[in-house]
């Protein structure tokens, strides 16, 4: 119960910086949105998608999914500022749970994806996207964006706890993000890559979360579909089983390194 | 009683190649304030470390407040408080919600963190920046209020860090003050520094470490005697060298040495004052007037030097005692 208690007061925390650093929810809106507009007016205009509503119904879901991987890095960076700062010192020194900092840091991290997601799906509502399966699979499809940033924000304490510099951190987090988001199929079919880069994409988790959102919010998933392959068919379950694998392999090894830092 | 024992203390890093701590053995007596001196890289931190249960040495025991660190560490931390070498508080929250947040972790209810909050500011001198963010209080503040979130559930044994690193004389100044009034509170302190006139300054009893061992320890009265007692200092003009430094000689017992560059003759005196007395008298019978004369105590530097063989300002290696963090620039 008293882990409960020191983990909650922990995403307080975190909640607490948004307000006292505005900027830093602004920002983390801002990107996301300009990502919105820019892809929907420079590529809308000259990407042929062949379904109602034009390409804004299947950009909004890559931007969705490219928001949440993007967690990571914020995750990473949040802690290797903590770390270095000797705040993490502190906070092993206190008689709480030793794993609340690091559980704390996830969720906060999730609750600001919360809102950045609201406000992207204004935005998107705002230049055109229209989903059309109902509240429910759309609920369904949030909380699978949701779940997938929780995910990838273990990822990002792996990495914020085994940097030695903030800067590294971001060069890292942007290395493992970056490519993932656009080997995928999240702004282009996939059809057009080399053979290699296909089989990379369709099977990349960012493909498969991006496939999911998009049967959720009532498209047909067009870009990608190459070969019928397993992920491409069964996107839903195949992105849940990577959420399942990422956290059975990070949340213990994470929690591990942050008893350990700087050890 | 022992509030803190370490016995044999052994730690290394980058497998082996570095070896932080050497079999290092101190304890502090319940209620008195030990002061680990030593340079950068002696192993200061990485001692404290492991007796806050940051850090698992290689081999050897310790116990805080009766517990065993490495059996029970989370037992410890229910009785320690530890500030470092950086104030470990966080920058972008003001004072108050830094010790209202770290009241609540200390399991406080949310009044109660409040009401402590708000009393340790005021004992600090913060009341008046308490609802700014920390990243606009000077060195000196955040310190003081990083050791107020150590003492928010008036932890039996304390543990700090080179308290007074890269503060302004003024913020040194404040901050031994604040330290000496907990000591009279009674806390069992275990303090690193690297200034010599810290240590002297605030503690009961000095351990120096060199090279991850204590090369000695004692009262700063001890120490300094370890070195040797008092010693005459006179300057005189440099026709006179010759004939003054035999009267020095004679007096003391000791051979008598010279610095040609400031002309100054020196020897050991065992005697003190009368001594000094009796050398002005056969100088004045003499027809010689002394420049300058004095009685001087060794310094800790001295203490540093001889036990040593360098001066303890020096840096001989590379700070690797905080892991992998880097060091804070001088």
């Amino acid at each position: 119960m008293s882990a409960f208690k020191d983990t909650m007061i922990i995403t307080q925390r975190q909640l607490r910086l948004l307000t006292r650093v505005p900027e830093v929810l602004i920002f983390s809106t801002i990107q996301p949105v300009m990502f919105v507009l820019l892809f929907r007016y420079v590529f809308g205009g000259s990407i042929d998608t062949g379904q109602p509503g034009g390409y804004v119904q299947l950009l909004m879901p890559g931007i969705f999914v490219q928001t949440v991987a993007f967690t990571l890095a914020g995750t990473a960076s949040g802690l290797a500022e903590d770390l270095k700062k000797g705040l993490i010192d502190r906070f092993r020194s206190l008689p709480i749970s030793q794993s609340a900092l690091v559980v704390g840091r996830t969720l906060g991290d999730s609750l600001l994806n919360i809102v950045v997601l609201a406000v992207m799906g204004i935005a998107g509502y705002v230049v055109g996207w229209r989903p059309t399966s109902g509240a429910l699979s759309v609920a369904i499809g949030f909380i699978f964006l949701l779940s997938f940033g929780y995910a990838l924000s273990w990822v990002g304490i792996y990495v914020g706890l085994s940097a030695s510099d903030a800067r590294v951190v971001q060069n890292v987090s942007f290395i493992i993000t970056f490519p993932l988001t656009f080997l995928s199929n999240a702004f282009a079919p996939t059809t057009g890559m080399p053979r290699a880069l296909q089989y990379f994409a369709e099977w990349n988790p960012v493909s498969t979360m991006v496939a999911a959102c998009r049967e959720l919010f009532g498209l047909e998933n067009e870009f990608g579909a190459t070969a019928g392959s397993f992920p491409s068919e069964y996107p839903l379950i195949t992105s849940f089983i990577y959420m399942i694998i990422i956290m059975v392999i990070f949340i213990p090894i994470s929690v591990r390194k942050y008893k350990r830092a700087a050890d | 009683m022992k509030s803190v024992i370490a016995e044999d203390l052994v730690k290394t890093y980058r497998n082996g190649a570095v070896r932080a701590l050497d079999h290092l053995s101190l304890d502090v007596e319940e209620g008195t304030v030990l002061s680990v001196l030593g340079p950068n890289g002696a192993g200061k931190t990485t001692c404290v470390r492991i007796l806050a249960t940051l850090l698992r040495p290689d081999s050897g025991h310790a116990m805080v407040g009766g517990i065993d660190v490495i059996k029970h560490p989370e037992k410890v931390r229910e009785v320690i408080g530890l500030s470092g070498q950086y104030a470990a508080v966080d920058e972008i929250l003001t004072g108050w919600d830094n010790l209202v947040m770290f009241g609540q972790l200390y399991h406080l209810g949310k009044k109660e963190a409040i009401a402590r909050a708000d009393e340790l500011l005021e004992r600090f001198s913060l009341t008046e920046s308490a609802k700014r963010p920390i990243k606009t209080y000077s060195g000196g503040m955040r310190r003081r209020l990083d050791l107020a979130a150590s003492l928010i559930v008036k932890p039996k044994v304390l543990f700090l860090d080179e308290p007074t690193t890269g503060l302004d004389p003024r913020g040194r100044q404040e901050m031994w003050s604040v330290i000496e009034e907990l000591v009279k509170g009674g806390v069992t302190l275990l303090l690193t520094t690297q200034y010599l006139e810290e240590a002297d300054q605030l503690a009961d009893e000095i351990a120096v470490i060199d090279h991850g061992k204590v090369i000695a320890r004692g009262t700063s009265d001890a120490l300094k005697k370890q070195v040797g007692g008092e010693r005459l200092e006179i300057v005189v003009e440099a026709h006179n060298i010759a004939k003054a430094m035999e009267v020095v000689a004679t007096i003391s017992g000791n051979k008598a040495t010279l610095d040609e560059g400031l002309r100054m003759i020196s020897a050991p005196v065992s005697t003190g004052a009368t001594a000094l007395i009796e050398t002005l008298r056969s100088l004045d019978l003499a027809g010689i007037h002394p420049l300058d004369v004095g009685l001087k105590r060794p310094s800790l530097d001295d203490v540093f030097l001889s036990l040593t063989g360098h001066a303890a300002e020096e840096t001989n290696e590379e700070e690797v005692t905080t892991g992998r963090r880097k060091k804070a620039k001088k």
